[in-house]
């Protein structure tokens, strides 16, 4: 295959495709964790901001989110600066937006991910962590997340999955990720086939690499689970 | 009954589920070294009484004293009681040994994590030193060599004296025991009566619900035998048995022995 001298431009595509899968993925699963500890939460409020989360980044398209959330804080930047005098023209970086509409959708998915490990801890183990003096905080901690993990594990490496080819959508605002760099020198070297079965080649050196990942964690994740359960 | 301590008291103890009164006003006084088993058939509130002990269950009303210290409560919303001071309620609770019917060790820990846990976590003890407490612990109950399995790896009565150890490694007051043998098989059933022969052997208080009529008849100090959410009979076990008031209690026993 004849990059044309293009290939370091791919590899800083991948790059940055990396990091804005990693950051979004450290984001989102923030946002997942909060989102199902509002959902499973007794507080009326709590669930129904986590139910309205999920409702809503679930049923838009992530290209609208990324959109919206590029062109909308700008526009909200600028309402606030102008309150400050500044009339200048903000814009959040792409790399910013991206981050931001990638990890509030994965957070969402995520959200009901965790929500059913949530669910699938016995309710015995909290029980038995509270009756010995624990705190609510230090069971949640030490015997609820750890175990949440280990459940929520092929659910969220799925999803981390479906992330990683999501970071092309990023381009569609400028960021010179993967896609982008690709399409970049299609336009110079007008040899579409060449770039993008190369860039297909590096999603899915990517994905593999993360499904070895998600392997070991699993594995390690599961230890002391053989046998019975 | 002795001069000894008080080491909890109950007093009046209420609870209902909506408009099911399943405790109706139970009291009851253990004093250090008692060790007391509280019969009764399935529905009549045995375990919903330990539970509420420590608050797993909320209770509608009534007072809990652990060793002259009363667990502050307040009524909440929904009108049943709950803990008015928080960490009064964790420190009370480190103080009161609970032993569940369905062991509930922590599967992602080993024997030895199990144990340590709360002692390193809670009591804020040296990891060494909990390690060599959890150690000693496990001599005892016989299970020294499987500290660094899994719980899944051992059987059902093994979990159990593991249980017993993670709570016996807080140094607790007083110890409950909710049916800690009614989800074994019944071979597994005797290792963890001896293990609970040997606490009650060595004085301490403890209070048990249990269906082993005979072992009930051999380490109690006392039976309580409840009824439709009251206390029927009560009483040393000679007598409970023997000849027991109630005639409930007489059938009940009869068809259990």
């Amino acid at each position: 295959m004849d990059l044309q001298g293009f290939g370091h431009l791919l590899i800083s595509g991948a790059w940055v495709t990396l990091q804005l899968a990693l950051c979004s993925l450290a984001v989102g699963l923030i946002f997942g964790l909060l989102g199902a500890s509002a959902k499973v939460s007794s507080s009326k409020v709590l669930r129904a901001i986590g139910n309205g989360y999920t409702l809503f980044v679930r049923g838009m398209p992530e290209l609208l989110l990324v959109l919206t959330i590029f062109f909308g804080s700008s526009a909200v930047l600028m309402a606030i600066a102008s309150q400050f005098g500044y009339d200048e023209y903000i814009e959040l970086s792409p790399f910013v937006a991206g981050v931001t509409a990638l990890s509030i959708a994965f957070g969402a998915y995520a959200t009901e991910v965790f929500r059913s490990a949530l669910q699938e801890i016995p309710k015995g183990q909290k029980e038995a962590a509270v009756a010995l003096g624990m705190t609510k905080y230090q069971t949640f901690k030490r015997v609820t997340l750890p175990q949440v993990w280990r459940i929520a594990l092929p659910g969220l490496g799925n999803l981390f999955l479906v992330l990683l080819k999501d970071t092309a959508l990023v381009s569609v605002i400028g960021l010179n990720e993967l896609m982008r760099q690709a399409a970049v020198a299609v336009g110079y070297t007008k040899e579409p086939f060449t770039f993008y079965v190369a860039a297909a080649c590096i999603y899915l050196f990517l994905t593999s690499i993360s499904m070895a990942g998600l392997y070991y964690l699993e594995r390690f994740a599961n230890r002391g689970y053989q046998g019975a359960r | 009954m002795s001069d000894a301590p008080v080491a909890l008291e109950i007093r009046d103890l209420h609870k209902s589920y909506g408009s099911l009164e399943v405790l109706k006003g139970i009291s009851l006084q253990a004093r250090d070294g008692d060790v007391i088993s509280i019969l009764g058939s399935s529905g009549s509130g045995k375990s919903t009484f330990l539970r509420c002990i420590n608050l797993l269950e909320s209770p509608s009303s009534g007072t809990i004293t652990v060793a002259g210290e009363s667990l502050k409560l307040k009524k909440n919303k929904d009108g049943e009681l709950e803990a008015a001071d928080q960490k009064q309620l964790e420190r009370m609770r480190s103080e009161i040994g609970f032993v569940f019917q369905n062991f509930n060790l922590w599967p992602h820990r080993t024997v030895l994590e199990n144990i340590i846990e709360a002692p390193v976590h809670v009591l804020k003890r040296s990891k060494d030193e909990a390690i060599a407490r959890a150690e000693e612990l496990l001599k005892k109950v016989g299970l020294y060599d499987k500290r660094h399995n899994y719980p899944s790896q051992l059987s059902g009565g093994q979990q159990q004296r593991i249980a017993i150890a993670r709570t016996l490694a807080m140094d607790p007051q007083v110890l409950l025991f909710d049916e800690p043998t009614s989800a074994l098989d019944p071979e597994l059933v005797n290792e963890v009566l001896a293990v609970m022969r040997d606490l009650a052997a060595e004085g301490r208080t403890m209070l048990i619900v249990t269906h082993e009529m005979r072992f009930a008849r051999d380490v109690s100090t006392q039976i309580v035998f409840l009824h439709q959410g009251q206390v029927e009979e009560v009483g040393p076990p000679e007598k409970v048995f023997g000849n027991p008031d109630s005639e409930r209690c007489r059938e009940f026993l009869s068809s259990h022995i």
